[in-house]
């Protein structure tokens, strides 16, 4: 079977006056119809660079300069401007951290549904109302005809966020891209909207690909993961494998920062250092003047390599033993 | 136990009123239905803070923590109730108590990028506030600046640069290397963590650790993340709709939430080992401050709501040592009574 999503060796790069800035090196990874792909990593691991290439949204002085996107198997590097906007918001669909990035606040809720739907059917406005209506019913928000007579700021954070997916899933997209979509919400909030989107997701067969610095959300929603860091996959894997017995020293280290996989109280074990810059990337692995277990061999690059069935991009992996040996 | 608690806020108010404008006032003169609108962002809140203590204050936005932060560091005067420090009151007292005690209380806030002075250096940014009171001379001011970035492990040699030439969590240590610099006592820590990467967090999360070991600081750490205040916290208050509904010592809080919300809240997290899960959430969402339900604040929300609930206030009440909750389900008969309450009475 193809996959719904198939992204091969994928590189965005910006070209700034500072020099060349690598966001996105050579990524790959397939989503499969109904499953969903965490994508980790922190701020400027290019992982939100990843999937606004995907959508086709990079702007200048940005550019994707390599690789393929495949969506069901066909490459939408290759599709004119025109095409790209029947694919857009109809087979790929994308939410966004801040909600607003998806709504007009000048705009009525049902001026700006209305005109998604019909952006790609050949629909009267009152079948595309009625089919507003039953998108906004879907997400869980009550009163709808009232609701699609308002303007984004009559809605709560929350709201607003349940009309973008709304918004995102009315055309029944292939794949959905959701970037830190419940970040910036409270806790049952964030729960509410995770319950929905799994059960649309699941309903409609939409692959989903889910970016997110919060290892806890991924681990109850996806299948599986990828840790993106400096531009790079460093390791990918289900997402049992992944946080149960991470390979990566990276991955490992993230999950000891987590607060309660610590005693409380105790001094949470850390990951020295911060983030490099993408502009002046150390030469070798990225991760290596952070790392407790870089030698020498760590000044070249390491590959990507299956492991287990299983890949990595780490010269001394964290093996089983190795762990029994610390612990 | 017998000492007064360092920091007291008694019976607290805070209401926000947005005052009608000349238009809305000749409306209302002439017979419209215009009122004053009136926030009540904390309602009657009590909060002790012993010596030594990290208190944990939990809740969704809207339901008044920041507001109660603020409120315990002075930064906003209640519109009711009293603020005591080691037992006496700060409003009434002379000015020159009151200037220390001001000192003594600091705090830190979220937005490590909006709360430094862009067009400030970090050693005025830093340096200022001790030089003007006298908490060291003009003259040993670079040395002094030194010494507070060291101690929230920066390099002194960054003292020259301006916020923007930092990362976030640059900006995070410089944010509390600027409180810490009055030599405080106290610090209220508003989401000082939130803005930052996971792995940033826990390097500033063992800095707020060490430098209570350290300096023997008291903090009321603000927080909607329930993971950092466990680690954090020695007691936790959850707030909802600017009132408290549970206060307890942090394991057994987390053991055995007694409060629906509290119950609700701790279901939703997010857990590293629970995996494929099948989400589920509180329904609806924080009622608007403005327009709060009557009787207890949470029933529309709740699982357990019964007639009374939307009638009568449930008090904070104590239903075991140590620990308090609102809610009518804890008058109930013992075998109506929510989960948690026999695991910790038992």
């Amino acid at each position: 079977m193809i996959p719904t999503l198939a992204v091969d060796q994928l590189r965005t790069h910006f070209f700034t006056r500072q020099g060349v800035v690598k966001a996105v090196d050579g990524v790959s990874f397939d989503v499969h119809a109904g499953k969903v792909l965490g994508l980790v990593g922190e701020s400027g691991s290019g992982k939100s660079m990843t999937g606004f290439s995907i959508i086709g949204l990079v702007d200048p002085p940005g550019r994707i300069v390599g690789g393929e996107i495949r969506l069901k198997g066909r490459n939408l590097r290759d599709l004119a401007p025109a095409e790209w906007r029947a694919v857009r918001g109809d087979r790929v669909a994308m939410i966004f951290q801040d909600p607003m990035m998806t709504l007009n606040p000048v705009l009525r809720i049902d001026t700006q549904m209305i005109e998604a739907v019909r952006a790609h059917a050949a629909l009267s406005v009152e079948a595309a109302r009625e089919r507003s209506r039953e998108a906004l019913v879907r997400v869980g928000i009550a009163s709808p005809d009232e609701r699609l007579r308002a303007y984004p700021h009559q809605f709560s954070g929350g709201m607003r966020q349940r009309v973008a997916i709304a918004i995102a899933l009315i055309n029944r997209p292939d794949l959905l891209i959701a970037d830190e979509p419940t970040t910036a919400l409270d806790v049952t909030i964030q729960g509410q909207i995770l319950a929905e989107v799994q059960k649309l997701c699941r309903e409609s067969g939409t692959a989903l690909l889910w970016i997110t610095h919060d290892l806890a959300v991924i681990a109850g929603l996806a299948d599986e993961v990828c840790v993106m860091y400096a531009g790079r996959i460093v390791e990918r894997g289900t997402v049992n494998e992944v946080l149960d017995a991470p390979l990566h020293p990276y991955t490992r280290g993230l999950l000891d920062s987590v607060p309660s996989r610590n005693r409380p109280g105790a001094p949470l074990r850390q990951i020295p250092g911060m983030s490099p810059s993408l502009a002046r990337l150390p030469e070798g692995c990225a991760f290596r003047e952070r790392c407790a277990r870089a030698t020498e061999t760590c000044l070249s690059e390491p590959p990507l390599y299956s492991l287990g069935g299983r890949e990595v991009r780490c010269f001394h992996p964290i093996h089983a033993e190795d762990e029994a040996s610390v612990e | 136990m017998s000492a007064a608690p360092l920091l007291e806020l008694r019976g607290v108010s805070k209401r926000f009123v947005r005052s009608l404008d000349t238009a809305a006032r000749i409306a209302r003169r002439l017979g419209a239905n215009v009122r004053e609108e009136v926030v009540h962002a904390v309602d009657g809140v009590d909060l002790a803070v012993r010596q030594g203590e990290v208190v944990g204050l939990v809740g969704e936005s809207g339901c008044g923590k920041s507001t109660l932060g603020r409120l315990a560091a002075g930064l906003h005067a209640p519109s009711a109730g009293t603020r005591l420090w080691r037992g006496r009151e700060v409003d009434s007292a002379p000015p020159e108590e009151r200037r220390r005690t001001g000192l003594a209380i600091q705090m830190i806030f979220q937005d490590p990028y909006a709360s430094l002075n862009p067009r400030m250096r970090v050693a005025d940014i830093v340096g200022e506030a001790p030089v003007v009171h006298g908490v060291v001379p003009r003259a040993a001011q670079r040395d002094y600046v030194a010494e507070c970035l060291v101690r929230v492990g920066l390099d002194p040699v960054l003292a020259r640069r301006y916020p923007h030439q930092f990362s976030g969590g640059q900006r995070a240590r410089i944010g509390i290397a600027r409180a810490l610099a009055v030599r405080p006592e106290f610090l209220v820590c508003d989401e000082a963590v939130a803005a930052l990467d996971v792995s940033i967090q826990a390097q500033v999360l063992n800095l707020f650790l060490r430098l209570r070991a350290e300096l023997g600081l008291t903090y009321l750490f603000i927080s909607h993340d329930l993971g950092v205040v466990r680690h954090l916290a020695d007691r936790v208050v959850i707030m909802y709709l600017g009132r408290v509904v549970e206060a307890a010592p942090t394991a057994a809080l987390y053991a055995a939430p007694n409060h629906p919300y509290t119950q609700g809240l701790l279901a939703e997290v997010p857990r590293l080992d629970v995996r494929h899960r099948t989400f589920s959430a509180v329904r609806g969402e924080i009622p608007s401050p403005l327009a709060p339900p009557p009787g207890c604040h949470f029933h529309p929300r709740c699982p357990h709501a019964m007639p009374r609930c939307k009638i009568e206030r449930p008090s904070l009440r104590e239903i075991a040592p140590g620990r308090l909750s609102a809610c009518h389900l804890n008058d109930a008969p013992a075998d109506a009574a929510p989960a948690g309450l026999s695991e910790v009475t038992a």
